[in-house]
């Protein structure tokens, strides 16, 4: 294992391992205590284990995992920051189908290996976002009848 | 004989329609490499919500089953496994593409499918009643036990790594125990609005399953998928239907070794094909051919991985323990419908029950036949760019997880545990013992505060928990199966250098 694994073995199990002695502390100090009977029992397994884990990465044995890399990072940090601002911030505020338009046309400009030179791929990529929102919307609002938050344009 | 008696309710129009539905839409989505059957199957549970239960289960078990079958399709001709049930289908499969015979392939791997998936669920008909009548018998103590074997059995033999296994089966637990107790009314770690009332079932699976395939297919960057489809030329179905039955050993080998590994929780169908390929391969008088494109490789491994669906599903309808992360989903798609399954679920909803177990033995022809026809339009949709295919799934989860409940929090709750799910993932743990423990939870809970109660009252906690054969039976097997994954483990590593370790994990999706 190379040492940028292991620092992320250590950083990714110490998140864990603070987690799991939170919910241990938390089990055991929380009132009223019947309630948390069973929690206790299972956050002591976890904290204990969460720990071993912690310092298996910490001497370096941790044996699976490989950890992100630089390119897997770079390649998926575009569409983790779209994901999230469409999920936690686009799809309450603009509408569901205004926020996935948007976001499903954004991912696949970003990803699609068509070159971005050709107008011919914008054009097929529109028509694939407005095919897979006129899916989406028969089959949620006509079929389901799912009431979605209020769109922003209409 | 009751599965005779409902026999005819599968063919109600709709019941029906809906079988064809979920077959053929299982097919394409199996042989779309990165659709998991879990995940397709945790996708399509929004969809059952206006269905009656028992349509709603008929749509799930014929996606579940015909994934696993459609995952050959990509498997042969693109040399790309639709779902890891099919691993051991490329090995034989696409060599025997390459030579001209893909559609020979096809159509000897859709009908090992069949027959083993009838086996499958003939076998499943028949142990189910059985078990649940035995099942009656249990109380508080033996449920927790095997709610805590459950998630165990997962967490040990679905990781590779022990620790992280049963660390996962942890976390799944702990998630289960957020929101208002039962019992006293306590609010218990509920540290954001959105999980006030609990984390439900659902929207967590969808996060669980697909979310992590979005991240992986963004990881991918730009790059588009270079697999050629291989031309499938005409071959007649009775010489693919003579070629099954000369191969009796193979199909046998297959058909026996998935229903074997199907009933034990934990071992999916990666497994169950892989090791009815390898011991077809020691029995087959011509051994050595397997590799260079044999049809007993592919007998073998497909007849296999479908044989496990059934069995896999015995444990969650006697015992309402999920022996796979699909019977899992599968249980959830119960949950929503106010039916819980267990040994009252054939006295209580029988209609439910044989109507779904009649449904899947009807599904397993079905998939035969179209599965041969529309072969072609599934590898085509197997093309589909990483780009699409996860913008897709991403707008699916959103809406599915959404139309729960109409609730915005159910969308956070899946999306966070997606994102937690996709980095836990790249450090070793897995979502299945995670997403037992988080279904398991609450019977274990309950059980286990039962069992305490009736125990504080009679005999003590430690007596009524540690004694009688069935505790000492279920505990043993908790144990056993924790022991044979660090013996694994030690040996593993004995004999894998580290090369190869890493080799094995970026070769996964």
């Amino acid at each position: 294992m190379t040492d940028l694994p292991r620092n992320q073995h250590i950083i990714a199990s110490g998140l864990i391992a603070c987690v799991g002695v939170s919910i241990a502390y938390i089990s055991f100090t929380q009132e009223p205590a019947d309630a948390f009977i069973f929690p206790r029992l299972i956050s002591s397994v976890f904290a204990v284990l969460a720990i071993w884990t912690f310092v298996k990465a910490v001497l370096g044995r941790t044996k699976v995992g490989n950890g992100i890399n630089g390119q897997a990072m770079r390649n998926m940090l575009p569409g983790l920051i779209v994901t999230i601002i469409y999920v936690y911030w686009a799809a309450k505020s603009l509408g569901f189908y205004t926020a996935t338009t948007i976001a499903f046309f954004v991912l696949l400009s970003l990803y699609d290996p068509a070159p971005h030179s050709d107008i011919k791929s914008w054009g097929k990529r529109i028509l694939i976002t407005a095919g897979f929102m006129a899916v989406m919307y028969g089959l949620f609002a006509q079929l389901l009848n799912v009431f979605t938050p209020r769109e922003i344009f209409f | 004989m009751d599965f005779l008696f409902y026999m005819g309710d599968v063919f109600t129009p709709i019941n029906f329609g809906l079988l064809l539905l979920g077959t053929i839409g299982g097919l394409i989505l199996g042989a779309t490499p990165g659709l998991s059957p879990t995940m397709a199957v945790a996708l399509l549970i929004p969809f059952t919500f206006q269905l009656e239960p028992q349509q709603g289960l008929i749509l799930l078990g014929a996606a579940y089953t015909s994934t696993v079958a459609g995952g050959a399709v990509s498997a042969i001709l693109l040399k790309i496994p639709g779902a890891p049930a099919n691993i051991a289908t490329t090995l034989d499969g696409h060599t025997m593409a390459t030579k001209g015979e893909g559609a020979k392939a096809l159509q000897l791997s859709f009908i090992a499918s069949a027959i083993g998936g009838l086996f499958g669920v003939f076998l499943l008909i028949f142990l189910t009643p059985v078990l649940a009548q035995w099942a009656l018998a249990f109380g508080p103590s033996h449920l927790f036990w095997l709610a805590i074997l459950g998630v165990t059995v997962i967490g040990t033999l679905d990781s590779s790594s022990v620790v992280k296994g049963l660390l996962s089966g942890c976390i799944g637990l702990w998630l289960a125990t957020i929101g208002f107790d039962d019992i006293m009314g306590a609010q218990r770690f509920i540290f954001h609005p959105a999980v006030s009332g609990g984390i439900n079932v659902i929207p967590a699976l969808i996060g669980l399953f697909a979310i992590p395939q979005v991240i992986t297919m963004f990881t991918k960057g730009r790059s588009s998928d270079d697999a050629e489809i291989i031309n499938v030329k005409k071959h007649p179905i009775r010489f693919a239907f003579a070629e099954v039955f000369k191969r009796k050993m193979a199909l046998t080998i297959g058909t026996i070794t998935g229903s074997i590994i199907g009933l034990i929780p934990g071992v999916g169908g990666q497994i169950a094909g892989l090791v009815a390929y390898d011991q077809s391969k020691k029995f087959s008088k011509e051994s050595e051919k397997f590799g260079t494109g044999h049809s007993e490789g592919v007998i073998a491994a497909e007849s296999a991985n479908n044989a496990m669906v059934g069995p896999s599903l015995v444990p969650l309808l006697t015992l309402s323990i999920p022996g796979s992360p699909t019977a899992a989903v599968l249980l959830g798609g119960l949950l929503i419908h106010g039916i819980f399954p267990g040994p009252d679920l054939f006295m209580n909803y029988p209609q439910v029950a044989w109507t779904f177990i009649d449904s899947m033995l009807i599904g397993q022809l079905l998939m035969c036949i179209f599965g041969l026809y529309i072969a072609g339009l599934a590898a085509s949709v197997a093309r589909v760019p990483h780009a699409v295919m996860a913008a897709i799934v991403l707008g699916l989860a959103v809406f599915g997880s959404y139309s729960v409940q109409n609730s915005m929090g159910d969308v956070y709750v899946m999306a966070t545990l997606g994102l937690a799910m996709y980095f836990l993932e790249r450090f070793g743990f897995s979502a299945a013992p995670l997403v037992l423990g988080l279904i398991l939870g609450p019977i274990a809970e309950a059980n286990f505060i039962q069992g305490s109660m009736i125990a504080n009252a009679t005999v003590g906690t430690g007596t009524y928990f540690f004694t009688g054969w069935l505790n000492w039976l279920l505990i043993l097997i908790v144990l056993a199966s924790i022991s044979y994954s660090v013996w694994m483990e030690i040996m593993a590593r004995r004999y894998t250098t580290k090369d190869d370790a890493v080799a094995k994990e970026e070769a996964l999706p």
